[in-house]
C-alpha cells in the first residue's frame, strides 16, 4: 500500500465520517460546519485524483462561497439552535435506512461495471494543470460554457425576485 | 489506481445524502445534503476523468456552477417561505395553496 492509497483512504474516512455527522447534528450550524469538513475532505480527494484545478475551485466555490450563503441563511433565518421535531421519529427513521441501503447496495454493485483505462494523469504532465481543463472548456464546450453564463443570470434574477419583500 | 474506492466513496456518500434527505425536517438541512449528492457524483466524475479522460472534470464545472445557482434560487424560496409561514420545518410546510 502507496503513500498516495494511505491518504486517499484517511480522507475518505474524514469524509464519510463527517458526511454521516452533518446528516444527524440535530442543530443546523453544527450540521453546516461538518458538511464544510465533508466538502475540504473531498477537495483532498479531488487532488489526490489529479484534479488540482477542480480541487481549487472546491474549496473557493463550494467551501467558500456556497457554504457561506448556508450559514448566512441559517443565522439570518435565527436558526441557531436544534428544533424538536427535526430529526423523523422510529417509522421515517427505519423506512429512510432502508431505502439508502438499497440505493447503496445498488451503487457498490453498479461499481463492477469498470471501463477501460486512458489518462488524463499524462494529459495533466504534458500540458500543464490548468490548461488540461481550460482548452476543452474553451474550444469543443464553449456552447455549453455561455450557456451557463445564462443561468446564472437567471439564477440572480430569480433569487432576487424571490427574496425581495416587494418590488 | 483509485477508481475503485473513489467509486465506493461516491456511492456511500450519495446513499448518506439520500438518507439525510430522508432523514431531517429541516428545510436548510435538507438543501444541505442535496449539495452532499452533487459532491458524490463530482467525485465519481473525477475518478472517471482520471481514467477516461478529461471531460468529466467539464462536467464537474458545469455541475458546481448549477450548485452554485440552485443554492441561491433554493435559499430564497426558503426565505421566502419562512417570512410567510415563520418556520423551515417541512412537517409544518403541508400546504399547496396557503
Amino acid at each position: 500500500m502507496d503513500g498516495t492509497r494511505i491518504l486517499f483512504d484517511g480522507f475518505a474516512l474524514l469524509a464519510m465520517g463527517s458526511a454521516g455527522l452533518c446528516i444527524t447534528r440535530r442543530n443546523p450550524v453544527a450540521s453546516a460546519l461538518w458538511l464544510v469538513v465533508t466538502l475540504f475532505a473531498l477537495a483532498a480527494l479531488f487532488v489526490l485524483l489529479d484534479a488540482q484545478f477542480i480541487a481549487v475551485l472546491q474549496v473557493l466555490v463550494y467551501a467558500g462561497a456556497i457554504m457561506v450563503l448556508f450559514l448566512f441563511v441559517i443565522m439570518l433565518l435565527n436558526l441557531g439552535r436544534a428544533a424538536p421535531t427535526d430529526l423523523k421519529g422510529p417509522l421515517g427513521l427505519g423506512v429512510g435506512v432502508l431505502l439508502a441501503g438499497l440505493l447503496l447496495v445498488q451503487l457498490l454493485v453498479l461499481r463492477q461495471a469498470g471501463p477501460a483505462t486512458g489518462g488524463a494523469a499524462r494529459a495533466t504532465v504534458e500540458q500543464g494543470i490548468i490548461p488540461t481543463v481550460a482548452r476543452p472548456l474553451f474550444t469543443a464546450y464553449l456552447v455549453p460554457f455561455e450557456i451557463t453564463s445564462l443561468l446564472l443570470l437567471a439564477a440572480i434574477v430569480g433569487a432576487v425576485v424571490l427574496a425581495k419583500r416587494k418590488l | 489506481m483509485l477508481l475503485g474506492p473513489a467509486l465506493t466513496v461516491s456511492g456511500v456518500l450519495f446513499a448518506l445524502g439520500v438518507l439525510g434527505v430522508l432523514l431531517r425536517r429541516n428545510a436548510i438541512v435538507i438543501f444541505m445534503c442535496v449539495e452532499l449528492m452533487l459532491n458524490a457524483a463530482n467525485l465519481a466524475f473525477v475518478a472517471f476523468a482520471q481514467q477516461l479522460g478529461v471531460a468529466g472534470q467539464i462536467f464537474v464545472f458545469f455541475v458546481m456552477a448549477v450548485a452554485a445557482a440552485e443554492a441561491a434560487v433554493g435559499l430564497a424560496i426558503i426565505l421566502a417561505v419562512y417570512r410567510h409561514r415563520h418556520t423551515v420545518d417541512l412537517q409544518n410546510i403541508n400546504l399547496l395553496k396557503g
